[in-house]
């Protein structure tokens, strides 16, 4: 199982009919593929278009009809576009109901840290701080450990944040956390691990939901088989 | 006064050494390619680039960095050219970085007469730094200096003989602001058309805001 398809799917889970949903770079934009299809998802991509369409084959794409991962993409009907200023007052002017973001560190407050890693060069934040201030909902995605094994969940993040207590909900490959009135809250753990192994990969403080739920793969590994 | 016509040639020597110049594009999408190439033939240089990428490796504005004409960068996301990464660690560019919903915002400002603006993006973090903050209602918000050029080259799709203009889907991005937002616009087009033939309600920018309109050359 490929974690970060599995994060992507449990996303694509959050979102409801009518959402307008902007989708980060990274694991986010594998969410695209798994909105379930009795669900009409309005994705917008901060470059300028509401109503992105599926990648299109190869011999149709267009170097000017792409998304924020400079990606081609394709626009569904009813799809409209717009300069970069019109986009982003839909974020900071609360019009876009979720994003789905990636993330480098998150704390237990809910501080998000996705731009910049210390002793590096910072070159770029893009959209990443207008959208996680800007979006209803913000939707945290991420393996629960980095690649070389440390923990991204955290008491307070160390890395520059790139905004303070904005997230809403997280997902990993393990579990799903809520943040309610900026307190970390464990919402769902996947069967593949105990509770007691979570909190060991998990150095953040959390508490355990009255809606706490196991839950295993079989849903998503049978939509995965049903996607071919 | 409508737009003038010349040529690439022509419209970038307009451009003067050391003058701030924005650049319209994400990536390469809607960046003013055959002006760019144009500009790297003529001597200018020490340009303060306006621009949310400097292009890509190479390409686009990428040239021009290669080349030493670009001595400062303001935009929002310059990971994707590794130029950029050497160019500053070498001490040859000044970068400075801001969210990509203020850059925009202080652009559309620039060309609409309002100095500075507050935000709530970038509170508490290390991009508002040194810069003054305020409580309304309850929330903390960034005070931001909006953002003017000497010089905006933009692309956008269709001109008519007056300047209006009209963009081709997502490469419109940054253009329609830039446009208002310089001393001097310059256009880089895919096709002029006669005044007339664009539908008025379907005009992105009034020829209000362009001053020359260069047609791309066909496939240079």
């Amino acid at each position: 199982m490929d974690p970060r398809h599995y994060v992507a799917w449990r996303a694509a889970q959050e979102l409801e009919s009518g959402d307008i949903v902007n989708l980060g770079i990274g694991i986010p934009i594998l969410v695209a593929d798994y909105i379930p299809k009795d669900r009409q998802v309005f994705l917008q991509s901060e470059n300028g278009i509401l109503g992105v369409g599926p990648t299109p084959p190869t011999e149709s794409q267009d170097p000017d009809l792409i998304n924020a991962s400079k990606l081609p993409i394709s626009e569904q009907i009813g799809a409209s576009y717009f300069d970069s200023s019109l986009s982003f007052a839909m974020m900071r002017g609360g019009h876009i109901h979720k994003t789905v973001i990636g993330t480098l560190q998150i704390s237990q407050s809910g501080d998000i840290a996705n731009w910049a890693v210390p002793g590096k060069d910072v070159l770029g934040v893009g959209g990443a701080m207008d959208l996680i201030v800007g979006a209803r909902t913000v939707i945290v995605v991420s393996t629960h450990l980095t690649s070389d094994g440390k923990p991204k969940i955290l008491p307070a993040c160390t890395f520059p944040l790139t905004a303070k207590g904005e997230a809403d909900v997280l997902i990993t490959e393990y579990a799903v956390f809520r943040f309610i009135d900026n307190q970390m809250v464990l919402e769902e753990l996947v069967d593949d691990l105990t509770l007691d192994q979570l909190k060991q990969i998990t150095p953040a403080h959390y508490e355990i939901s009255d809606h706490f739920r196991m839950v295993n793969r079989t849903e998503y590994l049978t939509n995965k088989q049903s996607m071919g | 006064m409508p737009a003038r016509f010349m040529t690439a040639r022509e419209a970038v020597a307009l451009v003067p050494s050391g003058s701030t110049v924005m650049v319209g594009g994400f990536g390469l999408s809607g960046q003013p390619l055959s002006l760019l190439e144009a500009l790297l033939e003529t001597e200018v240089r020490d340009l303060t680039v306006i621009s949310n990428n400097v292009g890509q490796q190479g390409k686009g504005l990428g040239k021009l960095l290669l080349d030493n004409r670009i001595k400062k960068a303001i935009g929002t996301y310059f990971t994707s050219n590794p130029d950029v990464s050497r160019y500053k660690r070498e001490g040859k560019l000044e970068v400075e970085l801001l969210p990509q919903g203020t850059f925009s915002e202080a652009i559309r400002l620039g060309g609409s007469g309002i100095p500075a603006f507050y935000t709530p993006t970038a509170a508490g973090t290390l991009l508002a730094e040194g810069k003054e903050t305020r409580i309304f209602d309850g929330k903390e918000y960034v005070l931001e200096r909006s953002l003017r050029a000497d010089v905006a080259l933009i692309k956008a799709y269709k001109a008519d003989r007056y300047g209006n203009l009209v963009y081709y889907k997502t490469a419109r991005n940054f253009n329609p602001l830039m446009a208002m937002a310089a001393d001097l616009t310059i256009v880089e087009v895919d096709e002029v058309v006669e005044v007339g033939e664009l539908d008025p309600e379907a005009i992105v920018t009034p020829h209000v805001f362009v001053d020359v309109v260069v047609q791309k050359e066909a496939s240079s």
